[in-house]
């Protein structure tokens, strides 16, 4: 992606000056979280004081299996409740909302595990993603000249995605036919179509064939270079690495540190964390951190 | 393929057009009035002799009288309004004919070309004061209504309540603790096999109706039946119990050769048996019977898992869908119980009528104490089981997390066997304590399905302690609400108790939060 | 009985009144289970509120008969919130307990002593289809039809009303299925977090669809007083939700057409496999048994369709196999 560099110099300007230091605050941050609790059984599985995240940025989420990620991701999208906590999107606040409200809010995520809706074609996993469909409501539904209109619309919008990313010519296919990687990017272009201001990519890179792995990056950036906010979780250090402007690192629920990608790869606490704990991790393989 | 279909379809459409239809011309006979009359306590016995008259103004234009199974049936000579009436003096003594609308006015309606069906029924002599009064002061429901109650065969029976308030709180306490045990032990495979499959067993509670059935006939003589079934079960439970233990062990070839042997050697032997009849006839007290059929209850258990539950999933079968065989397994369960064992409703013999134990205001019968016993030392003993032994933890682990006990080592396959061997058993051993405690019918386990249902989401599905807890509940819930309302709605209150849960902690009592996402 | 009266016969009641209301129940079961997946096996507590909404309303207090089946459907919607609130949120395993617990905790309230004013317990209510005959354009008397499929007047309006309710549903239920309403259903047959994180209200389609299908069911059950004129509680026992289930998956789960074509096939084959079974035992060829065992083999007869079909043809006639096969979950 030939136009990056600016642009990523952009997003760190913007961070310069904030200090690498757990909850730290940011210059213009989009979702901000205040004592966000949640445990199973007698077990904290996510307990973050606070933290903020820059709009307009990439930031990683990383940590060891088990240190909540997706629990956290599983809160703030309304997924799952809180035992206590706040949070706020965009200046308004949005815990205790549902999933579906968060998603309206303009937070739109998506899954580990790819959730193609696999007896839909490609072209209606792309069209659900469309907000304020006249023809949703039971009533709308059956009036078709009604929707007509809009549904054209939409379609004409989902294929322009479908082409970026590359599924135009499978749109007629059923999304269970989707290869994995496939269907990461369905998933992904599918959550562009609610037109959403910040989307939350839980491994998006889990499960894809190495050689797709560079054009996600790819889409992964321009989504930021459009103005998005994307906040993902991810195992690869690479890619982590590669292309976040912020990283947030989780142990145990617990936000231990957060910098940019240098300041990470020589903190100490993290390397103890994480790092020194990855080897055992591609052993035990995908966790239960679903 | 589907134009094939399509044609053989027209082809039968046209054939049946044009053959004229001989089977409508009885149907076009006209019109009639028909009905049957049965027993207040049980409406499928028919009541002999009962003479109804149907006339039109002064002319009487027919006249029947109920046949051995109750049915009755007068032609009319063409539609319009028919006055009929019940010869109350043929109706026997011990029943009153119940008063109705169509009873006091008397007058019908007849539609042209139809037979109408009437409802006529009795009830005991000297009901009818009651009957009266309660419709003249509606206060007096609530007494009448249990009365109706213990008449009535799909009800569960509460005994010998009296006293005060309190005296009758003390005993439908003690009531609810009976039931709610035999709830607890018929419900704890039910859970266990939720939790180490995520299959919601809809032919439990005939599993439950099977235990009773089979002490049935071991108890009060077992001839061609029960030796046949006896040597089916013993050739099938043999080949999988062979299987669960050598599998892996010996060479696959010669282990299915003795397995299919095994079944085969049952089936035939189980032949022999049928044709030999009655000349081999035994039988053997209750809790020897008891013992047979859980053990037999076992083997349907793991006869189910092994040639049915397993290949499905090998088969990656989609949940709901083996939600759906489940219930086609119920069906053909209870039917076939239905047709073995008629319809009758049993009770054990020998412990009907027995003297009354008084432990203070709360009297039981020796039975019930022996019920609450059997079922106190079978939970014990499941939970010791469950806590202390290898299996036991093995099957909590699995039931917690099949993944994770899979990968650490613990064969699921076999552990879920020995499940199904545990839910079967101890559901036969339920089916037994409530055949003691109620009667011995083929929808009996059906009824406690509902209960069982209810308490394994009141305790948490999957958790076989939550069963037990849960079971206990509903069973105190069911008995203790018939002190305010009629003993019909105790299901309806176990279940309003199960909604409750759902909204507020759809975990259950002891079950945890589930992650999501 | 010569085995061709035994097919004319069951051909005859394939197309009758009973097959057509057991479509109509399918076509409401349909949109739960075919299309949206939820898993309610107590369609049969739908048809019972709505048949005693008929019938409370014409046998007790005299109302006309569309009045009836007005209460009947606000029954339905009301018995379809209740149950939905509570259960709708939690995995569908929840849904399908609560169902069949429900419908039968329904039929003991309905023919327990203390609802007897209004329903008149055990017994039943009776002439309930005076009302629905005054509006019959056929004459009651006469007899239609050609060949065996020959029908009384009163039976063939019950028939044109009910499969004409089936033809206007089944054509509802194709109009939403092909609006973006029915994609969000079918969405959520397939993952509802997904949905989900797509800002629809799950929950809250999935409560359109239980109200709407379940007054379908509903309007069935009214057809179902009408047509007997009498009604007990014991009718509506848990073995009619899962005739509907074998119809529905006998037909093909989640079509248009799947409960129409299953009904008929699944009728026909009851009332053959029934007058089979009645005319080997009056030949004396069934020596063990007696006539009520036929009634149960035949009810055992459907569980082994349901685990035949779940095992050898889950899409059912019409189904696309294809589709049943891509399902990964």
């Amino acid at each position: 992606m030939s136009s990056d560099e600016t642009t990523v110099s952009g997003a760190e300007d913007r961070m310069a000056g904030v200090e690498p230091v757990p909850g730290v605050g940011k210059p213009d941050p989009v979702l901000v979280a205040d004592g966000v609790r949640r445990s199973f059984g007698g077990l904290t599985a996510v307990d973050v004081e606070h933290l903020e995240v820059q709009r307009g940025t990439i930031t990683a989420l990383i940590g060891p299996n088990g240190a909540g990620k997706s629990t956290l991701f599983n809160l703030l999208t309304g997924f799952d409740r809180v035992d206590q906590g706040r949070w706020s999107f965009d200046g308004e606040a949005i815990n205790g909302r549902r999933g579906h409200q968060v998603a309206r809010s303009g937070m739109v995520r998506t899954f580990q595990l790819t959730k193609a809706l696999t007896r839909m074609s490609v072209l209606d996993n792309m069209l659900l993603g469309a907000q304020r469909q006249y023809g949703e409501r039971m009533a709308g539904a059956l009036w078709r000249p009604g929707w007509r209109k809009q549904e054209a619309a939409n379609t004409e919008r989902a294929m322009a995605l479908l082409e970026r990313f590359r599924l135009l010519d499978k749109r007629d296919d059923m999304a269970g036919s989707l290869s994995g990687g496939q269907r990461k990017l369905l998933e992904m272009a599918r959550s562009l179509m609610t037109e959403p201001d910040m989307i939350m990519l839980d491994e998006p890179m889990a499960g894809v064939n190495p050689a797709l792995v560079q054009s996600l990056l790819g889409h992964i950036t321009s989504l930021r270079d459009e103005g998005r906010t994307v906040l993902f979780v991810e195992h690869d250090m690479d890619v982590i690495m590669g292309i976040s402007d912020w990283i947030v690192v989780l142990a145990q629920g617990r936000v231990i540190a957060e910098g940019r990608p240098s300041d990470i790869k020589s903190d100490k606490q993290v390397i103890d964390a994480y790092l020194g704990a990855q080897e055992d991790e591609a052993e035990a393989g995908e966790g239960d951190d679903g | 393929m589907r134009t094939r279909l399509v044609t053989v379809l027209l082809a039968l459409i046209t054939a049946l057009v044009v053959i004229p239809g001989p089977a409508t011309a009885d149907e076009q006979g006209g019109e009639s009035l028909s009905g049957q009359i049965g027993q207040p306590d049980d409406r499928s016995q028919g009541v002999e002799g009962i003479r109804i008259a149907v006339s039109d103004g002064d002319d009487e234009v027919g006249a029947d009288e109920t046949d051995p199974d109750g049915n009755w049936e007068v032609e009319v000579p063409g539609p319009g309004t028919y006055d009929l009436e019940v010869d109350r003096g043929s109706v026997p003594e011990e029943y009153e004919l119940r008063e109705t609308p169509l009873v006091t006015e008397g007058t019908v309606e007849v539609e042209p070309g139809e037979s109408s069906t009437l409802i006529l029924a009795l009830e005991e002599a000297g009901e009818d004061q009651s009957q009266e009064e309660s419709s003249a002061s509606p206060e007096d429901d609530a007494a009448e209504e249990d009365e109706d109650g213990a008449a009535d065969e799909e009800d569960i029976e509460v005994e010998g309540v009296s006293g005060g308030f309190g005296d009758r709180f003390l005993q439908l306490t003690a009531a609810g603790l009976l039931f709610g045990l035999v709830i607890a032990v018929s419900a704890i495979g039910l859970s266990l096999i939720f939790g180490t499959t995520k299959l919601i067993n809809f032919a439990h509670g005939d599993m439950v109706t099977f235990g009773a059935m089979m002490a049935l006939l071991f108890s009060t003589g077992a001839a061609g039946l029960g030796n046949s079934l006896l040597a089916i079960f013993a050739g099938v439970g043999g080949a999988i119990l062979l299987g669960a233990f050598l599998e892996g062990k010996v060479r696959s070839t010669p282990l299915i050769v003795v397995q299919w042997t095994a079944v085969f050697g049952g089936i035939a032997v189980a032949t022999a048996m049928g044709v030999a009849g009655d000349s081999i006839a035994w039988e053997v007290p209750l809790w020897a019977a008891a013992g047979i059929a859980v053990v037999m209850g076992a083997v349907l258990g793991g006869t189910m898992e092994r040639y049915l539950w397993r290949p499905l999933r090998r088969r990656n079968v989609a949940m709901i869908q083996m939600f759906i065989v489940s219930i086609g397994l119920a069906l053909i369960l209870r039917h076939v119980l239905l047709v073995l064992f008629s319809a009758n409703r049993t009770r054990y013999s020998g412990f009907q009528v027995q003297d009354m134990v008084h432990l203070g205001p709360v009297s039981l019968p020796p039975r019930d104490l022996v019920i609450i016993g059997v079922a106190v030392a079978a939970l014990l003993l499941v939970g010791s089981l469950l806590q202390f032994t290898r299996i036991g933890k093995a099957m909590r682990a699995v039931s917690d997390n099949r993944d994770l006990a899979e990968s650490s080592g613990i064969d699921v396959d076999r552990v879920t066997l020995y499940v199904w061997f545990l839910g079967g058993g101890l559901a036969s051993l339920g089916g037994v304590l409530f055949g003691l405690n109620q009667v011995v019918d083929y929808e009996m386990g059906f009824r406690l399905l509902l209960l069982m249902f209810a308490a394994v989401i009141l305790g948490g599905l999957g958790t076989a302690y939550g069963a037990m807890v849960g079971g206990l509940a509903v069973g105190l819930v069911a008995m203790l609400s018939t002190l305010w309302f009629p003993a019909q709605l105790m299901q309806a209150w176990a279940l309003a108790l199960m909604i409750l849960m759902l909204l507020f902690r759809p975990q259950g009592l002891l079950g945890r939060r589930e992650r999501v996402g | 009985m010569d085995i061709l009266t035994i097919l004319a016969e069951s051909a005859r009641s394939a197309v009758g009144p009973v097959a057509a209301i057991y479509a109509l129940a399918a076509v409401g079961l349909n949109l739960h289970f075919g299309y949206t997946g939820l898993l309610n096996f107590g369609q049969v507590g739908f048809m019972l509120v709505g048949a005693y909404g008929v019938g409370i309303s014409v046998g007790v207090y005299g109302l006309p008969v569309l009045v009836g089946f007005a209460v009947s459907l606000a029954c339905a919607v009301v018995l379809a919130l209740l149950l939905g609130i509570p259960t709708l949120r939690l995995r569908s395993d929840y849904l399908a307990i609560s169902t069949i617990a429900t419908a039968e905790v329904l039929r003991y309230v309905y023919r327990a002593g203390f609802a007897e004013p209004l329903t008149n317990g055990v017994y039943g209510l009776q002439n309930l289809s005076a009302g629905f005959r005054s509006i019959n354009p056929f004459e009651s008397a006469e007899r239609y039809g050609f060949g065996v499929f020959n029908f009384s007047g009163n039976h063939l309006w019950v028939m044109v009303a009910t499969w004409s309710l089936v033809g206007l549903f089944a054509l509802l239920t194709w109009m939403l299925m092909h609006s973006p309403w029915g994609r969000v259903i079918k969405g959520i047959r397939e993952d509802e977090d997904a949905v989900r994180s797509l800002g629809k209200n799950v929950f809250a389609y999935k409560m359109q669809v239980l109200v709407l299908g379940g007054v379908i069911g509903a309007l069935a059950g009214g057809m179902m007083a009408v047509h007997q004129a009498a009604i007990n509680p014991d009718q509506f026992k848990p073995q009619v939700s899962f005739f509907l289930w074998a119809i529905l998956l006998l037909g093909g789960a989640g079509r248009v057409l799947g409960p129409l074509i299953g009904s008929v096939v699944f009728w026909f084959l009851m009332n053959f496999t029934d007058g089979l079974l009645r005319a080997l035992g009056s030949e004396g060829y069934l020596p063990f048994l007696s006539g009520p065992d036929f009634g149960a083999i035949q009810l055992a007869f459907v569980g082994l369709l349901l685990v035949l079909l779940i095992v050898f043809r889950p899409q059912g006639l019409i189904g696309d196999r294809k589709e049943m096969l891509i399902n990964v979950k």
